[in-house]
């Protein structure tokens, strides 16, 4: 009992002091975390559209393999990102293990097919007849596929939150490929691990509630855009 | 007058999943008028409004435009901006009910203060200004098939398609949406293609009629070419199920209305004004057959009738009576046998004044 109410008190101290270290560390969290989920939009949302509104052959399939990329395990994720840009893989020109940018490319794969799969069937959600109905008021084709990006935008803001809140908490694959780097690369899960092996709880609390924190503000946010009520 | 071919297809096959579920040799519309598609669902009705409004690639055929033909991209895209569809479901975005009518408009980059007045003056047609600023999600199903309408008419095409336009609609939201629409089409003088199965909306609307079945059209013609001379025992059926007479209005007073019809007086409910020619409907279920001409009945009209034809219906016998006019009748078939009721007979038949649908005839 004494662990955990020692822990709050310095959690609350970090967190009222703005100590940099941690600030430094949850900023860190949002950028990496943040901008994997940007990523993830443009491709998942694209490429989802384009699945729901193309009829090919083997589409079944490539819907069960998104489906299936919807639980991809973040460990998996770090250890293929490891090895795409070890010093001697087919990336490793690019330098880039053990920094920031790697932990951007393994989060963003495993964002993308989440929000790829709710894309997905969010557009494919909408009355098979919207599609006809907009071409046939005029629109070209990109103009119509905007329309129905928008439409089904209640959906997609909740694929941008899962993919945020996947990321976000994911602490595989970021430890892999970003190394935890004190000051460079580590971020509040990795930073949460660590302190907790090195049986610092107090700090390993404060960590996790800046993290739910952090979690609460950008899902309220995307909430209050998700449920703005439209003029009546 | 002469008036353009607006539309015309020929020789075109639709298939689906290897079906065929369009075959239409030739079928045209003539600039201005109000051509009504009738048959039973799957008939093909509704892939045909498809094809004619170029949303729809016939796997075979051609389709001409104001004389053009629509095979080249630039034919399609042609056809595909004049025309507008109007489907079953209203398919409203979840926006204001001013942006859902703004759409069309904004795709073809108009400028605000004319989209603006397409707007108004579309929301004015069907008389919804009140609800511009109200969220589209919240209307009613009579006001959301109005917006839907007004969508439609804003971008002023040349060509509408209507698709079942007053299916789930309750009767009087359906009656003053059908008046309404006649006015506007009336006075916009937008060719329209309507898919209907309501024999008293065609005639409410449309002047040519095409029946189809099966994804062919089985037979077109004018309303009264298609109602009164049916070609085929199919078209009979499927327009024949009530009796539509054709009258003028000789006396009109409180309500009451004399018509006559041919050379007979039929008494109505109504207050058309004397002279005016009129339509007189009746469902066959509220003529009452008899066997001599009762001597005290409360039904204001009763003809000696001939039996020409006895029709097995269901559970009943469809007659086919000739009073000077021909009356179809239905009748149980124990009330049949029992009146001794055969093709040839003389019998009674007798209908209140109420049971006379009287619509306008041009």
């Amino acid at each position: 009992m004494e662990l955990i109410v020692q822990g709050i008190k310095k959690a609350f101290e970090l967190i009222v002091s703005f100590d940099p270290e941690v600030m430094g560390i949850t900023w860190l969290s949002l950028k990496v975390s943040g901008t994997a989920t940007l990523i993830s939009l443009f491709i998942g949302v694209s490429i989802g559209t384009a699945v729901a509104l193309t009829n090919f052959r083997g589409k079944r399939l490539v819907i069960s393999l998104i489906n299936t990329g919807m639980g991809l395990p973040p460990v998996v994720v770090g250890l293929f990102v490891t090895i795409m840009i070890w010093r001697n893989g087919p990336l490793g020109f690019m330098e880039i293990l053990y920094t920031p940018y790697a932990m951007i490319i393994a989060q963003a794969i495993i964002a993308t097919p989440i929000v790829m799969g709710i894309s997905l069937v969010a557009i494919q959600n909408l009355p098979p007849n919207l599609r006809l109905q907009i071409l046939s008021l005029g629109a070209s084709r990109s103009q119509m596929v905007w329309v129905l990006i928008k439409e089904a935008r209640l959906p997609l803001l909740a694929a941008v939150m899962a993919g945020f809140g996947g990321v976000i908490s994911e602490v595989g694959a970021s430890i892999m490929v970003g190394g935890n780097i004190k000051g460079y690369s580590r971020v509040l899960t990795t930073a949460t691990v660590m302190e907790t092996g090195k049986g610092n709880f107090d700090v390993a609390i404060a960590l996790g509630i800046i993290l739910l924190l952090l979690a609460f503000l950008v899902n309220f946010l995307l909430t209050q855009i998700q449920q703005r009520q439209h003029p009546r | 007058m002469k008036s353009e071919t607006l539309i015309k297809i020929e020789n075109i096959i639709v298939q689906r999943g290897g079906a065929t579920v369009l075959d239409i040799s030739e079928f045209h519309v003539q600039s201005g008028s109000i051509m009504a598609l009738i048959g039973p669902n799957g008939a093909g009705k509704s892939t045909l409004l498809l094809t004619l409004a170029g949303l729809l690639r016939p796997q075979r055929g051609q389709i001409y435009f104001q004389g053009q033909s629509v095979d080249t991209h630039a034919g399609r895209t042609i056809l595909r901006r004049n025309a507008a569809v109007v489907f079953q479901e209203p398919l409203l975005l979840s926006s204001s009910v001013y942006d859902n009518i703004a759409l069309g408009l904004k795709f073809r980059r108009l400028r605000h203060d004319d989209i603006r007045k397409n707007v108004q003056e579309a929301l004015d047609y069907f008389g919804i200004s009140s609800l511009a600023k109200r969220s589209a999600k919240t209307l009613s199903g009579g006001e959301a098939k109005r917006v839907s309408l007004a969508r439609a008419f804003a971008i002023k095409p040349r060509l509408i398609l209507l698709d079942e336009a007053f299916n789930s609609l309750d009767p009087p939201t359906r009656e003053t949406l059908i008046e309404d629409l006649r006015h506007i089409l009336e006075e916009t003088k937008i060719t329209a293609v309507l898919a209907l199965h309501d024999r008293e909306e065609t005639l409410r609307l449309a002047q040519d009629v095409a029946v189809m079945s099966g994804g062919k059209i089985i037979q077109s013609g004018t309303t009264s070419q298609i109602f009164n001379q049916p070609d085929s025992e199919f078209v009979a059926n499927f327009v024949g199920t009530e009796t539509i007479l054709e009258g003028t209005v000789k006396r009109s007073n409180a309500g009451l209305m004399e018509i006559s019809v041919a050379g007979k007086n039929i008494e109505a409910v109504g207050d058309f004004l004397p002279g005016q020619n009129v339509y007189c409907c009746l469902r066959p279920e509220n003529i009452i057959v008899s066997k001599k001409i009762p001597e005290k009945i409360s039904a204001r009209n009763v003809f000696e009738a001939k039996v020409q034809k006895i029709i097995r219906h269901g559970f009943f016998y469809k007659l086919m009576l000739d009073c000077g006019f021909t009356l179809v009748a239905y009748i149980t078939m124990p009330s049949c046998e029992d009146l001794g009721i055969c093709e040839g007979s003389t019998i009674a038949a007798s209908f209140k004044a109420t049971a006379v649908h009287v619509m306008r005839r041009e």
